[in-house]
């Protein structure tokens, strides 16, 4: 049952990609590096390249955290939808098969500052 | 002259039994079914509302006697209060911030509660719980008015409780109280009952209300520990009639107990993702401290509630599925919430700071296991970067939780170092959550939640379009005076003058 109700009843997503405005939803998290709260709500074009995503969007945002300049993106490693994923940086989030409100995290092992 | 007639005065029992069972009738010329539309298709079974035990034997002219005497007592305090300047005798001002949260999420929580009863009333078919739940209304709406008189004097003087009401609606961290209560009020009659009457008011609401009025009390806030005693007589009839209602589901069928189990383990867990403010207000808000949450939550939640459900295991009922898990987070979550809301206190209608020295002392020893190991680290690093003239905002908003609707703070069962992440797919979309039981709770019914209004998505669409300050000016947010730290604001300067001129020359 998807819903209890007296008759069929169909819900309405409310947050679907229409509503915003040809962007996307992408969420990106920084796992083990605690200082920030959750991940990251990222607002953003699926027309960009996912390398442009990186440098744009997500390292203006992780500064506060030491470890941000020590990070070798060459060697960070992925998961998307908390699976093991390897991106393609030259390519789009939508060549990439980054969707909507999917959630994206990167490990940097050997980096532990503040939250070892 | 009319010969007069010597009135033989009403026993009690006949007194109440007028005024309650024999308010009832059997309709006829419509069908009962029609009468009562909601009350079967939960698949709550009841084969006589007649087994309906009253909780409480209390008829309506008794209780507006009680409650007209309660509020003459309650209106003079608040009197007194205004005229003897009572918002100086506060301890201090940082203690305006767990005021505020409690107005903004907790209050207007009250108000949903009126309306929700005031429609269990109606929808139940028995007149017993009709009574009740009407009875149950009124208190409720008188709660949340009394609560808003009682912190009303403050907003004269200080910032962040001009606009609760809209900042119920509007704001992030309110949304998880808001979306526990339109949850709720969107259910059915029986799922109402035990997510209001037995998960809030009978499992969580002493940890809700007994830490926060004794937290008034230690900090000198005369008018909500008015509110508070005021109240307190109703919340014991409140946890009756939750109490009432789960037994008497239970013993009508037993089929009834896999679907009350199953709204046991949700209600429980919503419930206590809501105390996750609560938890903030305790551990670092109040100036003077009545306990720790750690504290709170083993007498409140573990002895009372461990009880509670020992007794209803005969009844087949076993512990919320969450319980563990919610135990084990209790040493996490008011440190990993209160970091999240000072990160972003540009966002919210209160302020916040970094803890002392000696704040953190105090914390490391109610939290042995956890504050200097994981939570210390993260609060110096934070001061070192307000020392530095670099104070630490996380301009990257939160990924929220779908149906608690809570950015997603929480860390992993067992592993305090990682962030918890669960991620579900329905009908092609992508949907995101705090926890397992987060998400259990949209799997049972997807339908319901994928419509939920989750701010910050939300701040992303028309009519907003990612405008932050025009978010604020939605959100009845006044930027400078309403939000940031608690260093520099008004609140803090306008206090300590206001003191000063109290205490010297």
């Amino acid at each position: 049952m998807s819903v209890v109700s007296r008759k069929e009843y169909i819900g309405v997503p409310r947050d679907r990609v229409e509503n915003f405005n040809g962007n996307q939803l992408v969420y990106v998290g920084w796992d083990n590096h605690l200082l920030f709260a959750s991940a990251f709500l990222l607002f953003v074009s699926p027309e960009t390249v996912f390398r442009d995503m990186v440098q744009n969007n997500v390292i203006p945002l992780i500064g506060a955290d030491p470890d941000a300049e020590k990070i070798d993106w060459d060697s960070v490693t992925w998961l998307k939808g908390n699976q093991p994923w390897t991106p393609n940086w030259d390519e789009t989030l939508a060549a990439n098969g980054i969707g909507h409100k999917m959630l994206l995290r990167f490990k940097t092992p050997s980096l532990n500052s503040i939250c070892g | 002259m009319d010969t007069p007639v010597n009135k033989k005065k009403l026993s009690l029992k006949e007194k109440y039994s007028y005024l309650t069972r024999d308010l009832a009738w059997e309709p006829s010329y419509q069908k009962k079914e029609d009468l009562f539309p909601y009350a079967t298709y939960e698949g709550i079974k009841v084969h006589d509302w007649e087994k309906w035990e009253d909780p409480f034997r209390l008829t309506m002219d008794a209780y507006w006697k009680y409650q007209a005497e309660k509020e003459r007592k309650f209106y003079a305090i608040i009197d007194a209060f205004a005229q003897n300047n009572g918002h100086l005798k506060i301890t201090d001002a940082r203690y305006l911030s767990a005021l505020k949260i409690f107005l903004q999420a907790i209050s207007p929580g009250e108000y949903a509660a009126h309306k929700g009863f005031a429609r269990a009333g109606r929808e139940f078919p028995g007149v017993g719980p009709q009574v009740a739940c009407q009875m149950q209304a009124i208190d409720e709406i008188r709660h949340a008015q009394t609560q808003i008189h009682a912190m009303s004097n403050y907003n004269k003087f200080y910032s962040g409780f001009h606009a609760f009401a809209d900042q119920r609606d509007r704001i992030w961290y309110t949304s998880v109280a808001r979306s526990f209560f339109d949850d709720a009020m969107s259910a059915g009659p029986f799922e109402f009952m035990i997510a209001i009457g037995f998960s809030f008011e009978y499992v969580l609401t002493n940890l809700l209300f007994v830490p926060f009025m004794s937290g008034a009390a230690y900090n000198g806030d005369m008018s909500t520990v008015t509110f508070g005693f005021s109240a307190q007589s109703d919340e014991a009839r409140h946890m009756t009639l939750g109490l009432e209602c789960i037994k008497f589901m239970l013993e009508q069928d037993p089929a009834n107990v896999e679907i009350v189990q199953k709204w046991i383990d949700k209600w429980f867990w919503r419930g206590f993702r809501v105390l996750g403010l609560v938890s903030t207000m305790m551990d670092y808000m109040l100036p003077k401290r009545v306990m720790s949450w750690r504290e709170a939550w083993d007498i409140y939640g573990e002895e009372n509630g461990g009880a509670l459900f020992n007794d209803l295991a005969r009844y087949g009922i076993r512990p919320p599925k969450g319980w563990k898990d919610a135990g084990e987070a209790v040493d996490h979550m008011s440190h990993q919430f209160m970091l999240a809301l000072y990160q972003w206190n540009f966002g919210t209608a209160f302020h916040s700071w970094i803890p002392s020295d000696e704040d953190m002392d105090w914390l490391s020893k109610k939290y042995p296991d956890t504050f200097d190991k994981y939570y210390r680290p993260r609060w110096e690093h934070i001061k070192k970067m307000d020392e530095a003239g670099t104070p630490f905002n996380n301009f990257g908003l939160a990924k929220l939780c779908q149906t608690c609707q809570l950015p997603t703070v929480f860390s992993e069962p067992g592993d305090p170092s990682s962030l918890c992440h669960r991620e579900t797919e329905y009908k092609g979309e992508t949907y995101q959550f705090c926890s397992d039981h987060c998400c259990d709770i949209f799997k049972e019914e997807p339908e319901k939640f994928i419509q939920a209004w989750l701010p910050m998505p939300a701040l992303f669409q028309a009519p907003l379009n990612g405008d932050l300050e025009a978010w604020m000016e939605w959100a009845c947010l006044e930027n400078g005076s309403d939000n940031g730290d608690f260093k520099g604001s008004h609140d803090q300067v306008s206090f300590q003058k206001w003191r000063e001129m109290t205490t010297s020359n």
